[in-house]
């Protein structure tokens, strides 16, 4: 395999810096596009050995692009990660100091809630503790609309929860800066935030729900992996990414 | 900032002075390297350590380049560079690789008197839609069209016919706009910062009244002859018959850069 890299690559990554992240079949669609414009052969087989090829270009430059799932669909992501800045003053360029504070505090509700969430509700109240510059209600509800657009929150029915690319980006700094709250998902030992958990006191171990759908189908009676209690909440189903259904 | 007497209106109020000339200072004080100096600058230190000093400017270039920021020799020197300063030129010959090898950019000196940076795209637009669609920035439709209305009335308008124009399509500078804000900041301070425009002002006018130029920035990163070929569909006229810039647009003088001004 040539791990030289063409415009094909060049272009696939000035896209990735572009936009942050990318699905899976996105990231596909986007090779064959690259190599089309490019004139370059292309296996759709080798997504990942396309991006090692990137990948070993960028790491002198501590940026990678690493592969993560999303905690909502179960479908994997590419993200563009900066290794030097995993924690939120990358997004420093985007955001003045009191928004990235509201940010923290986002960050904090939901890492320590059971579900992985937080409420709107919560987050405004939070803005009342700030230390920097206090944010008005209709400034906080602009930042977290903001913060949604530019893919760092997730947000259902007034629910926040940390996207898929915000996970994959931040991960090291979450892990070191919430050592005792993060917990790991006992099936794919990614850091878990919406998950189920197991009801036995002396276990209480996460899955991830896609993991959980994954796990237990086509099991009879669910157990826990780890302790073997009944596993006593609803087993969500096994979605696909829509162009493999076609299959 | 004031590297021409010409452009210093609105700007020069908001940079506060000391600030300004420090950087100043800092640039003149900072004399290019020689070989020499180059050579046994780097026989004292490791490889790993030039390398991390060039992926250090790399980040700091690619930080700007969102925001389409230039790139100043004197704060690179002063924030990153550093005690590295006597290697400069290797660390930046060896930046300027990587933007070319790895990301397909091209760093550029647009600025030679003040030392100023940007990147730009190396490659060429395809026909044929990405599957993944950048995020466009709606600002940038406002710059094209004033970029145009410049191009075609040959190079320089005065301000009060792109706030003309710009009312045509429903832009009024004097009322916040939804989408872009304060239209007036954007036009002449984010635009100028961003080296797309020069706002200059027109002497001798009472009351006050400026003049628009391309930037630098424009020059080598917007195509005339894209222009054009707008011009010509929107009045549904042949580029052609706008002979004298479509001589320009085409004439191989001018670098034509084959990228778009999005990317
Ligand atoms: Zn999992
Ligand atoms: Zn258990």
């Amino acid at each position: 395999m040539s791990r030289q890299m063409g415009d094909s690559h060049r272009r696939f990554l000035q896209t990735m810096m572009a936009n942050g992240i990318v699905d899976e079949q996105g990231a596909r669609k986007l090779i064959a596009h690259c190599c089309e414009a490019s004139n370059t052969q292309h296996n759709p087989d080798k997504l990942d050995d396309f991006i090692e090829t990137i990948n070993l270009k960028l790491q002198p430059m501590f940026m990678q692009i690493t592969k993560g799932m999303s905690e909502d669909s179960g479908h994997q992501f590419y993200a563009l990660v900066n290794m030097a800045e995993t924690d939120v003053t990358r997004m420093s360029s985007d955001y003045a100091d009191n928004e990235l504070e509201l940010f923290r505090k986002t960050m904090d509700l939901i890492v320590c809630s059971e579900k992985g969430n937080a409420s709107s509700t919560d987050i405004l109240n939070s803005a009342d503790t700030m230390t920097t510059k206090k944010l008005k209600k209709s400034e906080t509800e602009h930042l977290l609309n903001r913060l949604v657009h530019d893919k760092w929150l997730n947000e259902k029915r007034g629910e926040y929860t940390l996207s898929t690319r915000c996970i994959i980006e931040m991960e090291p700094y979450i892990r070191t800066m919430y050592q005792d709250q993060v917990k790991v998902c006992h099936i794919c030992r990614n850091i878990a935030f919406q998950c189920q958990i197991c009801e036995n006191p002396t276990c209480g171990i996460k899955i991830h729900n896609p993991c959980v759908a994954r796990y237990y189908k086509g099991r009879a009676e669910p157990r826990c992996p780890a302790c073997d209690d009944f596993w006593p909440h609803e087993i969500p189903e096994v979605r696909r990414p829509k162009s493999q259904s076609r299959k | 900032m004031t590297q021409r007497k010409r452009t210093s209106n609105t700007q020069s109020k908001k940079t506060p002075g000391p600030a300004a000339t420090q950087e100043e200072d800092d640039d003149q004080t900072f004399t290019q390297p020689s070989t020499t100096q180059v050579q046994r600058g780097l026989e004292k230190l490791t490889p790993a350590q030039v390398d991390q000093k060039t992926a250090e400017v790399v980040q700091f270039f690619l930080v700007k380049d969102q925001k389409k920021i230039p790139v100043r020799r004197a704060d690179l020197v002063k924030h990153v560079v550093k005690e590295y300063r006597n290697i400069y030129p290797e660390i930046m010959k060896r930046a300027a690789r990587i933007f070319d090898q790895v990301f397909g950019l091209k760093m550029i000196e647009i600025d030679a008197k003040n030392h100023m940076y940007i990147l730009i795209n190396k490659l060429e637009t395809v026909e044929g839609a990405s599957p993944i669609t950048n995020p466009t920035n709606p600002k940038m439709g406002l710059l094209f069209v004033i970029l145009s209305v410049i191009f075609m009335k040959g190079g320089v308008v005065g301000e009060n016919l792109v706030w003309k124009t710009l009312k045509n399509l429903k832009v009024d500078v004097g009322e916040k706009h939804e989408e872009f804000g304060d239209v007036k900041k954007v036009v002449t301070d984010e635009f100028v910062r961003q080296r797309y425009l020069e706002y200059t002002r027109i002497p001798h006018t009472e009351p006050i009244e400026h003049e628009f130029h391309w930037g630098q920035r424009a020059e080598v990163e917007v195509s005339k002859s894209k222009i054009l070929v707008f011009m010509g569909e929107l009045h549904e006229q042949d580029p052609q018959s706008w002979s004298l810039q479509y001589q320009e647009a085409h004439s191989s003088s001018s670098a034509q850069p084959s990228t778009s001004s999005q990317r």
